[in-house]
């Protein structure tokens, strides 16, 4: 991460923290590629397998083995950089030299200054844009299972074992640039990304599963003064836990500074546990990586024509999803429906219900209502959906009776909604049987009716839920709300 | 800019057997550092070089574009390369306690 | 029983007419390594067993007459650093005592499929880092032709297999002059193909834009027909050049006639008079075979030692780290990984691979990069521009290949720098990665081989065979 001594982007005043201090976070991302081969060699790229399975002579580093570069790896690492509006460049690999036992050849292959994705920017839902310095391809390190000690952590463990399986599986590490202001965007910006990764299929960017992994460099300064020194926050496994991570950070340095302190540049562990990071160690005394061009591959120069295939290849991402439901539905790209329904990736289904005949509000609203759990296609026909909406939008059914109507239709997978509803004895009642039970309504809670013209909204509801009892849920609310509002007058 | 003909000092000897995790003791730091300044002396020539404009040559032939597809290849024994290996448990690589850093 | 041919072509003709078994070749060439290993001590291992199954099965498929590869029954050394499935492979360090790869090279495969019998793994300098063979943690490889003097390095081993008869061919590698210096200590054909042109896949790496697999013989043709059969693409290695097997036994006969041969007119000094004198009797041999000699220049040559020196341990330091005891290979128990890798490391190389790690690690670390490993990139770019230059008005170029004759045992052996310029002539084709083989033309001081190196051009391996065959004729009768 580069740090501009004086940054354009400023947080808004009520972004600030207390004693007009302002966070400055960038995030590194690295995410595992769903290829089915790993970066340099042809063994599986797979979770979960027995220990040292998927091993051959370039994952275990053996003397005389020789990478070679996956090209899938690199379609998706540059499906990732048209999705982050990234200059798509000439690149080499670099190695980057340090021994540690997960780490096979003591060296991870690596892009260093000629990145195949550089500077980009990812645009939040919330409209705040992110700049992306680069995203690179890089090999994974193996397992490691710390034995002994109290807590099975390594420090205090009595040995440790090596699994070499995710050795050399694909990973693409996205560096923001230190444009993030709050842990709220933060936790936005990790959000959105996930939701692109899936969306392109380059990676199922599973944060538990560590297929996504997220480090967050913190510093604190003063608008108008230069960046404070940074802190790097690892060990962060989920959203929730990078959004309490950023803040507990910001936190203790301003309290560092406050008391007089000294921010001292190091890499630190979130304990979500205990709620606070701890110090793994400082960076003054780091490794020196010894960078130097890895003479066993060849430079990639992606061409043009390949570019431009893999552009053409692109599904639409979840911006593009979103302005699609806004279109269909009228509803705000930031509201909770619409993103919903496309981080589900349901955007299509909505789409599929609509071209049905549905009515679209009615088939975004069902839709994520009903399938929270379906995936993005649930496996119930568009069509079912899009008839149970049109019921409900011409006052065939109540939103009550629709709801019940919707959940067997799930439930059972599919079905008429017509034939459900009148299996269920759901009719609709005509207007005028509707306004005499609001006549005789307001005439048994006249307390209630007075406040209600009064202008006090929530009275209502105490009409409403007579009219809805008597009516025994077939009364459509808004009939019933329309009535009561043209009697008020 | 530091010269190439530069000598290496004991303590730029220490620091690279560290680096490169060799155990030196305090004898052969003065006797690596005499040898390699001596070598070191040498490289002093290419100083006089005009270098300046010289694209850095990495790799001897130039190649573009090497890719393999995405396609499972056979992997090797388990058995085998854990029977080579100085120590395992569980069909792992044992190492003595990691102290220090993480990655 | 019939007489053995010295060929490698002529025994795979006898092999494969039937005039000859597979196993009695065999048996031939084992008496003789039973006779002057102990003398030599070019292998490190002596694959007795496993060759007689190899010329055994050959035999059978002779008798079977199923069709046979073009080396059928030759015996064949390969040099410790070239990886065999199941059979120990140590490059001549401690920490790789023991260790038995779990695959084979490409080259292997390719020799292997070829029908040649593999006899044994040839003994070299630790990790291929050294110019005498001395460097051997399992003791030196003693110069067949005079055994009180050094038969050269790395590929020492390979080289003595050859000059003592052990096997009509090997297989060395060179990333200096490891192949050429020794077969012109020991006089024998060495050949160091185009980088790129024969896979490293499975070669333990020292400095990787440098290695390149190459043969040893007692002819140039036989040295050609082995560097046909371990050509060609191999997809393993991404710095293969992706191009099949060149014909080149044919060029060897085709003479010099209309050839233009280089004479590097600043050619840095320091070979012996009996050198020198053999270089130009190579020109004088080669103009009359109806070559024409021209002078080029090659103004960066005197510079291609510090590039060397900084590019090849720099690349060393990191592919030597996976030495680490981890995996496979030596270790020595500590406290902790990291001591247990610092002491494993101390343990397991001797001292020139210490000394080129830290040297390699220096040139690398942080604020030195550009001064050294940078610069030397730079330094790597000219030398190879000065070689473009002069192969536009030259198909060859010769020159010495070692600027001494064979030295004795210890005589550079504490003296780093005085060993590293041995390679002064060869180490220039490894920095542009053209290829170059080094052809006896002759004797010098003590009368011991000369060898004379035949340079060309990035892929020009039929030139060189032309020039390379013409001086082995010219020197069969100017002895």
């Amino acid at each position: 991460m580069s740090d501009s001594p004086l940054s354009s982007i400023v947080a808004t005043p009520e972004q600030m923290l207390p004693g007009g201090w302002e966070m400055v976070v960038g995030l590194e991302v690295h995410v595992e590629l769903a290829t089915a081969t790993k970066l340099f060699s042809g063994s599986p790229n797979r979770f979960g397998d027995e220990p040292n399975i998927n091993i051959d002579p370039v994952t275990l580093g053996l003397p005389g083995a020789l990478p070679v570069l996956n090209k899938k790896a690199v379609e998706l690492a540059m499906r990732i950089g048209l999705a982050l509006n990234c200059r798509i460049q000439r690149c080499i690999f670099h190695r980057k030299n340090y021994f540690y036992p997960d780490q096979p050849k003591a060296y991870q292959i690596s892009q260093y200054d000629l990145p195949l994705n550089a500077d980009g920017h990812l645009e939040l839902p919330s409209g705040v844009v992110i700049g992306v310095e680069r995203a690179h391809l890089e090999e994974d390190t193996g397992k490691s299972t710390h034995v002994g000690g109290a807590t099975g952590r390594i420090h205090g463990s009595d040995y440790s074992l090596m699994d070499f399986n995710r050795a050399g599986v694909p990973l693409v590490e996205i560096v923001s640039r230190p444009d993030i202001r709050t842990s709220e965007q933060a936790r936005e910006y990790v959000s959105e990304l996930r939701s692109i990764l899936e969306a392109i299929g380059a990676s199922d960017a599973k944060m538990e599963e560590g297929s996504m992994r997220c480090d967050a460099n913190v510093s604190v300064h003063k608008p108008g003064t230069p960046f404070g020194t940074r802190c790097e926050i690892k060990n962060v496994n989920s959203i929730r836990a990078l959004g309490r991570a950023i803040d507990y950070e910001a936190r203790r340095q301003i309290d560092i500074i406050d008391s007089g302190g000294v921010i001292r540049q190091e890499t630190r562990h979130w304990d979500d546990a205990e709620g606070r990071t701890h110090t793994l160690r400082t960076k003054e005394d780091a490794d020196d990586y010894r960078y130097f061009p890895e003479p066993d591959l060849v430079t990639v120069d992606p061409s043009q024509e390949w570019i431009e295939e893999v552009r053409a290849a692109l599904p639409p991402l979840p911006a593009a999803r979103r302005a699609m439901l806004h279109e269909l539905t009228g509803y705000d790209i930031r509201s909770e429906a619409v993103v919903v329904a496309v981080e589900r990736g349901q955007h299509e289904y909505v789409k599929a219900v609509v071209d049905a005949g549905g009515d679209p509000v009615k088939a975004l609203i069902y839709v994520t209502q009903a399938f929270a759990e379906a995936g993005a296609s649930p496996a119930v026909p568009a069509a079912d959906i899009a008839a149970l909406t049109i019921l409900e939008r011409d006052n065939k059914l109540s939103a009550t009776q629709a709801k019940t109507v919707l959940a067997e239709i799930v439930a059972n997978g599919g079905g008429d909604a017509a034939a459900i509803a009148a299996a269920k004895g759901f009719e609709a009642m005509d207007t005028s049987a509707v306004e005499t039970m609001v006549d005789e309504a307001i005439a048994a809670d006249p307390d209630a009716w007075a406040k209600y013209c009064a202008g006090e909204e929530k009275a209502a509801g105490a009409i409403v839920g007579r009219i809805m009892k008597a009516s025994k849920g077939k009364a459509d609310g808004k009939v019933v709300s329309a009535i009561m509002q043209s009697r008020r007058g | 800019m530091t010269q190439s003909g530069s000598p290496i000092s004991a303590a730029d000897v220490a620091k690279v057997a560290h680096l490169a995790r060799l155990d030196i003791d305090d004898a052969q730091v003065v006797h690596f550092t005499e040898q390699l300044a001596k070598v070191m002396g040498h490289f002093g020539d290419i100083d006089a070089l005009d270098l300046s404009g010289v694209e850095p040559m990495t790799q001897p032939y130039p190649l573009v574009n090497v890719m393999r597809e995405d396609v499972e290849m056979p992997t090797l024994n388990t058995d085998e390369v854990l029977a080579s290996a100085p120590a395992t448990e569980e069909r792992r690589f044992r190492v003595p306690p990691i102290v220090g850093t993480e990655g | 029983m019939a007489t053995i041919p010295t060929t490698a072509s002529e025994i795979a003709a006898a092999v494969a007419s039937g005039a000859l078994t597979a196993r009695e070749v065999l048996e031939a060439h084992l008496a003789r390594i039973q006779e002057r290993e102990a003398d030599i001590h070019a292998f490190n291992l002596v694959t007795a067993d496993a060759a007689r199954a190899q010329a055994d099965a050959i035999d059978a498929d002779i008798a079977a007459g199923r069709p046979v590869g073009p080396l059928a029954g030759v015996p064949i050394a390969i040099k410790d650093n070239m990886c065999t499935h199941g059979i120990e492979t140590t490059c001549s360090s401690k920490i790789l005592e023991g260790w038995k790869p779990p695959y084979d090279a490409t080259v292997v495969t390719r020799l292997r499929a070829a029908g040649a019998v593999m006899v044994g793994k040839t003994n070299l300098d630790e990790f291929a880092m050294g110019s005498s063979t001395e460097n051997s943690a399992f003791g030196a490889t003693r110069n067949p032709l005079d055994t009180s003097r050094v038969p050269g390095g790395s590929s020492g081993g390979s080289a003595a297999a050859v000059a003592a008869g052990f096997s009509p061919v090997s297989l060395g590698s060179d990333t200096g002059g490891s192949i050429r210096q020794p077969a012109a200590l020991c006089g024998v054909v060495g050949v160091k193909p185009t980088y790129g042109l024969v896979s490293r896949y499975g070669l333990v790496a020292y400095a990787s834009s440098l290695d390149q697999i190459g043969p040893f013989a007692t002819t140039v043709a036989d040295a050609a027909l082995i560097t046909e059969v371990i050509a060609g693409h191999d997809v393993m290695d991404s710095t293969s050049i992706p191009q099949d097997a060149p014909s080149l036994v044919g060029a060897v006969s085709q003479g010099v006639t209309g050839m233009r041969i280089g004479r590097v007119v600043d050619l840095p000094g320091g070979a012996e008079p009996e050198v020198s004198a053999r270089l130009d009797a190579a020109f004088e041999a080669l103009a009359a075979a109806g070559a024409t000699i021209v002078d080029v220049t090659l103004p960066s040559l005197g510079y291609a030692l510090t590039a060397y020196y900084l590019i090849a341990p720099a690349e060393a330091s990191s592919n030597l780290a996976r030495f680490d005891g981890v995996r496979y290979g030596l270790r020595v128990n500590a406290v902790d990984t990291n001591a247990m890798y610092g002491a494993t490391r101390a343990a397991g190389f001797g001292d020139e691979v210490k000394r080129r790690i830290m040297l390699g690690t220096y040139a690398l670390s942080a604020g030195y990069y550009d001064a050294y490993y940078g610069k030397a990139l730079k330094v790597r770019r000219l030398i190879a521009q000065d070689f473009d230059k002069a192969y536009e008005s030259v198909d060859t170029i010769l020159m010495p290949t070692s600027p001494l004759v064979a030295f004795k045992f210890g005589e550079k052996a504490d003296d780093p720098m005085s060993m590293y310029l041995c390679d002064i002539y060869t180490i220039p084709t490894n920095l542009a990665g053209h290829p170059a083989m080094s052809v006896p033309f002759g004797t010098g001081a003590h009368g011991l081989p000369v060898g004379i190196q035949v340079l060309a051009p990035a892929l020009g391996e039929a030139a060189m065979f032309r020039v390379g065959g013409a001086l082995e004729a010219a020197a069969g009768g100017a002895q």
